[in-house]
């Protein structure tokens, strides 16, 4: 809009002195004693970040019980699907929409390899009891090494840690609770940090195998839920301590706490099972609509049938009364 | 309406033609107003100000914190205040781009044919959120590992997880101190300038420019 076109447009209102650049120069200075005010005040969140070291510390049982789960291929990892691998345990889908399957495997993750035999392997240079008993392990056929798996899982229920140790009741595991106590010594003392960190590069700054072995176990959930960062906790809008987090994701967590997204069996064909991609779906579809308000009829007239501008230019159309 | 043409000779090629569409739709005097609407005397047009100053502090401590590096805020007093002014910031910026946001829509700011600067104006917002998710996956805390682990099945699921992995810090940190800023900042003085070229717009009901008897103005986005 041109000078002149402006001043048609603003014809009949009356013009006042306005100095833009005070107005954000005082709302910058005014901005800026707040923050340091905030900042002096509360400071910031900083809840030290869990490792593999402090899980297998803090939480033997349930560091070995994942191990073995990723072992035997049968953690949430292990069965995931895109973009870490072919499987489907947490593939969604709603309705023809597969986008995680279009999508494919773009990061390749091998949760029994890459967090435990590997591992194992590199650990167990010059330590030959655990070469022999990694040895058995992979010799032996796969029947029998799901039966020592599965039978060792079972027995973890029960599981004791002693002398950093965790044991089991006597059973035919084979050398399984060998290979799971050195993988537990192996994370108590760090090394599994750094072996689940290298890659063929010397930098490293990809924590995805790190991260999904710990978000397999219970004991980074378990912190979770003491923080109320869960998803039925409204976690996306919290953050550790007292502090606020994303509020402005309130939308996108409202989904997680009602229904159908929160039911199993759900509603047209929307459950708890493809809750983030119907969530994801219906937050978009909104978004949409809040991008295209102006040129949508009905929508954008809402402002004139809810006079809330009656309140925003109060003192105006308090002068334009006779 | 019709407007003068603009004292720039019809010369320069396309530099010329740039300046030239710069002067007639954007002339210094409509970027730096002295003189503003009466109306424009309420604290809603706050709002817009607060979150642009907020945004100058959580970029300026967010350079301050790119620039000692992502790990210097958890052992260091200075580096953590720093953190703080960020967090802070952050807040504020969304807090008061959310009150713009809402007192625009009830103001129906997109009328008269702003609505291209409302479209701009949510874009921003959302380019935001996701700038928002990047640095707090970014604090190389609990918090961070907990959002990743949680938000990458969201992002798995709608297929993005084949561009982005929240789990990968890098490719998080980058785009959160090098991509988005810029974005940010870019939307933002697009929405500015589309502001300032066209000016506040009227009050809902106002009566017609030069007709005041005329019915009230509709809130779609033609004039």
């Amino acid at each position: 809009m041109s000078t002149a076109d402006k001043a048609t447009y603003y014809r009949d209102i009356r013009m006042v002195p306005f100095d833009l650049f005070k107005e954000l120069a005082l709302a910058t200075v005014g901005v800026l004693i707040a923050v340091i005010v905030l900042a002096a005040v509360f400071s910031s969140p900083d809840v030290p970040p869990v490792t593999i070291a402090s899980w297998a510390t803090a939480d033997p049982v349930d560091f070995v019980t994942t191990a073995t789960s990723e072992l035997a291929g049968s953690s949430t990892s292990a069965d995931y699907g895109p973009p870490y691998n072919d499987n489907e345990g947490s593939v969604q889908t709603l309705w023809f929409l597969k986008p995680q399957s279009w999508a494919g495997v773009h990061n390749s993750v091998d949760p029994p390899n890459e967090f435990v035999v590997r591992p194992l392997q590199q650990a167990a240079v010059g330590n030959s009891a655990l070469m022999a008993d990694l040895s058995t392990f992979l010799g032996a056929s796969v029947d029998q090494q799901s039966a020592w798996l599965d039978a060792y899982s079972q027995a973890l229920a029960d599981a004791k840690v002693a002398n950093g140790q965790v044991t089991v009741a006597a059973g035919n595991y084979g050398p399984t609770p060998a290979l799971m106590n050195s993988l537990l010594a192996l994370a108590r003392s760090g090394g599994l940090d750094g072996l689940l960190l290298s890659s063929d590069q010397f930098f490293a700054t990809d924590y995805t195998g790190s991260l999904l072995f710990m978000g397999d176990g219970s004991y980074l959930g378990g912190l979770a839920d003491e923080q109320k960062l869960t998803g039925d906790q409204w976690g996306m809008m919290n953050e550790t301590g007292r502090y606020p987090g994303q509020a402005w994701l309130w939308l996108y967590t409202l989904g997680y706490q009602v229904h159908p997204f929160d039911q199993e069996h759900g509603f047209l064909g929307i459950n708890s099972g493809n809750a983030d991609l119907a969530i994801t779906v219906t937050v978009t579809v909104l978004t949409l609509v809040l991008v295209l308000v102006p040129f949508i009829p009905g929508l954008r007239d809402i402002p004139r049938w809810i006079p809330v501008h009656r309140l925003i230019w109060r003192r105006y159309y308090s002068e334009l009364k006779p | 309406m019709s407007a003068p043409q603009p004292a720039v000779p019809a010369e320069g090629g396309w530099t010329g033609a740039i300046r030239r569409q710069i002067a007639r739709r954007l002339p210094l005097e409509e970027l730096l107003p002295t003189h503003q609407p009466d109306y424009v005397r309420s604290w809603v047009y706050l709002f817009g100000a607060i979150t642009i100053a907020a945004l100058i502090w959580v970029v300026a401590s967010g350079v301050v914190l790119a620039f000692f590096g992502p790990q210097w805020w958890h052992h260091s007093s200075v580096g953590r205040f720093f953190n703080s002014l960020h967090f802070w910031g952050v807040q504020v910026f969304f807090v008061f781009m959310v009150l713009h946001l809402w007192t625009q829509f009830w103001a129906a700011g997109w009328r008269d044919g702003r609505g291209p600067t409302w479209v701009i104006g949510v874009v921003t917002f959302l380019v935001s959120v996701v700038a928002g998710f990047t640095g707090y996956i970014s604090q190389q805390n609990f918090a961070a590992q907990w959002i990743a682990v949680n938000a990458k099945d969201a992002v798995n699921a709608t297929g993005m997880g084949a561009i982005f992995n929240p789990l990968n810090f890098g490719q998080a940190y980058g785009i959160h101190v090098a991509l988005l800023p810029v974005a940010v900042v870019l939307l933002v003085a697009v929405h500015i300038a589309l502001v300032r070229m066209k000016g506040i717009v009227r009050p809902i009901g106002a009566p017609e420019p030069g007709v005041p008897d005329a019915p009230a103005a509709d809130t779609g986005v033609s004039a």
